[in-house]
């Protein structure tokens, strides 16, 4: 049951081949055996998952044609999302004992679909990372190799999906968090275009780059998912006003004639040969399948990870100093003044990589280097949008590898961050450019599972779900199982 | 540009956030490895280049000044580290 896809999930409780609750108790009775190994879930939301369950079963019999494709469906959230009544951590001792009083906008919009909820899943604290490894509970495994990182940081999400533990999952991506774990981890993941989703109640890093998205195994169920998880919503300053399509209704079109750009920034240095490989042999088979590729150049595109490390810090700095042990999250023993209260509650409830994060921000926003900093880096980004503009006057679609290498050994860049950062260099761009990017499999490299990334015009995600289907038609990288797994 | 152990725990008083003695050393060397990154903006020409903060270039959306939201003190100060009638307590400010 649990190689079903999502929308394969929906056909067999739409034909009554087996229930929600069957579903649901299948599902959780896995995360229970198997989960040990991967640390995907921080929190599993049982009781609450079968009362869903058994209440979606029952709008099913009793008039099965009006409920959604997701009735009675089982998803996890990533623990970034507010949730009514569950512990929301963010990943961080901060929010260790937080359960806020409300759902985010995502989440409220996935129940009226009738979702099963099983539970949280890991990440990177506050969602600042490429490896998981900053998660106050422990680091993620990679489902594929138990020693290498699942990518971050919506690690938990990729690595539960990867495993079976649930069919699909919610994600976020400020500068990758959704497309490179989706590489490392074998997976199908979409950042959608800024706005496109609600942010209300999802834990903010950098409100102007956060973006909230899908993953799953397939497309068709990105989209099956993206269709209840975007909406116009007046409780987010900057959520877009156009109307949301069906992601379905174009999935199996014809992509013939489209036009793919393929940057050369994406394959010069740094980039491993054996992603290179696989990420070529899957635009060779779009070819085949009728589009035309075409070389393009994103001039800026080496400015994209100075600029990010600007523009992200300098927002999560000011984001997280709502964090100060006053009205909720942690607060340290006996503080003897106000002052202590702050020092010691934002220094024993953050840890390293925020702390790092937030003294960034701090020193670009201060006194004297705000001009050379801060605008800068917001020059830079209208150039590196620019850059995707006029590669947008010429063709349909951008096509690269999602990032440049396959998933590497836990402690491999411990104490070096920017090594880290470079991770993410081919998925920047289109955070600080609002575009949707999204990663599929594209291959597998000593059991390593390699992620083609597409980029989208701005509210394009129709047809990169369009092109992204169409290959996985034609190919089999995202049913490939991880070893061991059943 | 780059910073050192003076620097940084102007930061941290800054931002409130600790600069211990153990972990000092390691903070400044990693700070300016990231700088040092950021570093690179500064080789772009970006004369007569507008700021962009909003990828969309969105302006701020209005509403009409109605109350929308009812008022859930309650529950909202369930999760307060301390409250008392309805504030929120912290230690002493004014003596």
């Amino acid at each position: 049951m649990h190689n079903l896809t999502l929308a394969e999930l929906s056909a067999g409780l739409d034909a009554g081949q087996f229930s929600s609750v069957e579903v649901t108790q299948h599902f959780l009775a896995r995360i229970k055996r198997l989960d040990g190994n991967y640390n995907s879930f921080i929190t599993v939301t049982e009781e609450r998952a079968l009362a869903q369950a058994s209440k979606a079963d029952k709008q099913r019999s009793a008039d099965a044609d009006s409920v959604s494709a997701l009735c009675g469906v089982p998803i996890a959230h990533k623990d970034i999302f507010c949730t009514a009544g569950v512990r929301t951590s963010c990943g961080s001792k901060m929010l260790d004992n937080f359960v806020p009083p409300y759902d985010a906008t995502v989440v409220e919009n996935l129940a009226a679909a009738g979702v099963v909820v099983l539970g949280k899943t890991n990440m990177d604290e506050f969602a600042m990372g490429s490896s998981n490894e900053t998660s106050y509970y422990g680091p993620v495994k990679n489902p594929w190799h138990s020693d290498c990182v699942p990518g971050g940081s919506s690690g938990g999400s990729a690595a539960a999906v990867a495993a079976r533990l649930t069919p699909a999952a919610t994600a976020t991506d400020t500068g990758g968090s959704i497309r490179q774990p989706a590489a490392l981890c074998g997976i199908t993941g979409l950042k959608p275009t800024y706005g496109r989703v609600s942010r209300w109640g999802m834990i903010a890093f950098a409100s102007s780059l956060d973006q909230g998205g899908p993953m799953a195994r397939t497309a068709e169920d990105l989209a099956l998912m993206l269709n209840h998880m975007a909406s116009f919503d007046t409780k987010d300053s900057t959520s877009s006003e156009q109307s949301v399509p069906d992601y379905c209704a174009g999935l199996s079109q014809d992509i013939s004639g489209m036009t793919i750009g393929v940057p050369e920034e994406y394959f010069g240095e740094g980039l491993n040969p054996v992603t290179e490989q696989a990420v070529n042999a899957a635009l060779a088979e779009l070819e085949k399948q009728g589009a035309k590729l075409k070389a393009i150049s994103l001039p800026h595109s080496h400015l994209s990870v100075p600029a990010y490390y600007v523009i992200a810090p300098a927002e999560a700095s000011a984001n997280l100093s709502r964090f100060d042990g006053s009205r909720y999250g942690y607060r340290c023993e006996n503080p003897v003044d106000l002052r202590d209260m702050y020092m010691r509650s934002r220094s024993e409830g953050f840890g390293d990589e925020v702390k790092r994060r937030i003294l960034v921000g701090a020193y670009c926003l201060s006194a004297g280097y705000y001009d050379a900093y801060y605008n800068k880096a917001m020059q830079i980004r209208r150039l590196i949008k620019e850059d995707f503009v006029s590669a947008f006057r010429d063709v349909d679609m951008i096509a690269g590898p999602t990032c440049p290498n396959p998933a590497f050994e836990f402690g491999a860049k411990g104490d070096d961050p920017v090594a880290m950062y470079l991770e993410d260099i081919y998925t920047i761009a289109t955070n600080l450019a609002g575009l949707p990017g999204m990663s599929l499999p594209c291959g597998l490299v000593d059991d390593k599972p390699v992620g083609l990334q597409l980029i989208g015009n701005y509210f394009d995600e129709g047809r990169m779900l369009n092109v992204a289907h169409r290959y996985q038609q034609a190919s089999d990288w995202h049913s490939r199982c991880a070893p061991g797994i059943d | 540009m780059s910073v050192d152990r003076e620097d940084i725990e102007k930061l941290g008083e800054l931002a409130r956030i600790d600069i211990s003695d153990e972990n000092a050393k390691s903070s400044v060397k990693s700070i300016n490895d990231v700088l040092a990154l950021v570093e690179q903006l500064q080789a772009a020409d970006t004369a007569n280049i507008e700021p962009l903060a909003n990828p969309l270039e969105a302006r701020q959306r209005l509403r009409p000044d109605e109350v929308s939201e009812t008022n859930r003190r309650e529950e909202f100060q369930a999760i307060a580290p301390a409250t008392e009638e309805g504030l929120y307590l912290v230690p002493k400010v004014i003596e």
